[in-house]
């Protein structure tokens, strides 16, 4: 997949792919979308810079002991903001009791935790994908 | 709004007999790339944007690519 037009147009969509999820992860709690779809497409951008400049290149992008830290630690993020609600005396993912910011509603930073949750899923599902991708081309490249 | 809904459903079932149907897998899997992209704009007539944004990155993109790199590792036409 050597091809020069492949190559600009991706290097030009790509942080638009990248903003766009970032966006639908952060409004998650306010507007369509969320952590599940963000994140797909966080890793669906990786995946596209993979396709157009080969497996090498991507690899050098987000190496696995980068992106194996980031689904360990997202999942373990999420895990230790549901701990507070536990450690304050409620039960596990305790939000408004717990003492989590509120805020007005309609706004980014509101809701408690639910945007910091939201952030640890896509990049959770992100990690995963690009991790999917880049095992089976790898497995692809033995045989 | 009713026409475009017949169509688009009428585009969708022909897809996924196409699907079963085709010997070759790789166009097999072009077919259910379509499939999906007409399921997410059904997704967002049905008033559920969350569930077509999740349909139009995972089953239009990502599952597509999943594909196409089981279909280079073994081989393309079906038996």
């Amino acid at each position: 997949m050597d091809d020069l037009i492949v190559r600009n147009v991706s290097r030009m969509i790509i942080p638009f792919i990248q903003l766009y999820g970032l966006f639908v992860i952060f409004h998650g709690h306010i507007s369509p979308g969320g952590g599940f779809p963000g994140g797909a497409i966080l890793g669906a951008s990786i995946v596209l810079y993979t396709l157009a400049f080969g497996a090498e290149k991507g690899h050098q992008k987000m190496p696995h002991s980068i992106s194996k830290w980031l689904e360990s630690g997202a999942i373990i993020f999420y895990m230790l903001i549901g701990m507070v609600g536990i450690f304050t005396g409620y039960v596990f993912l305790t939000n408004k009791a717990a003492g989590f910011y509120m805020g007005e509603v309609g706004v980014v930073f509101s809701g408690g935790f639910i945007p910091m949750i939201t952030l640890a899923i896509g990049i959770k599902v992100g990690s995963t994908m690009i991790t999917l991708f880049h095992t089976m081309i790898d497995e692809e490249e033995e045989h | 709004m009713q026409v475009l809904n017949v169509i688009l459903i009428v585009f969708l079932i022909t897809c996924a007999i196409a699907v079963e149907k085709t010997r070759d897998l790789l166009s097999a899997v072009i077919i259910f790339a379509a499939y999906s992209l007409i399921m997410a704009v059904l997704w967002l007539l049905l008033r559920s944007p969350d569930v077509a944004m999740t349909e139009a990155a995972i089953g239009a993109g990502v599952t597509t690519i999943m594909f196409i790199a089981v279909i280079s590792r073994t081989r393309r036409m079906e038996k």
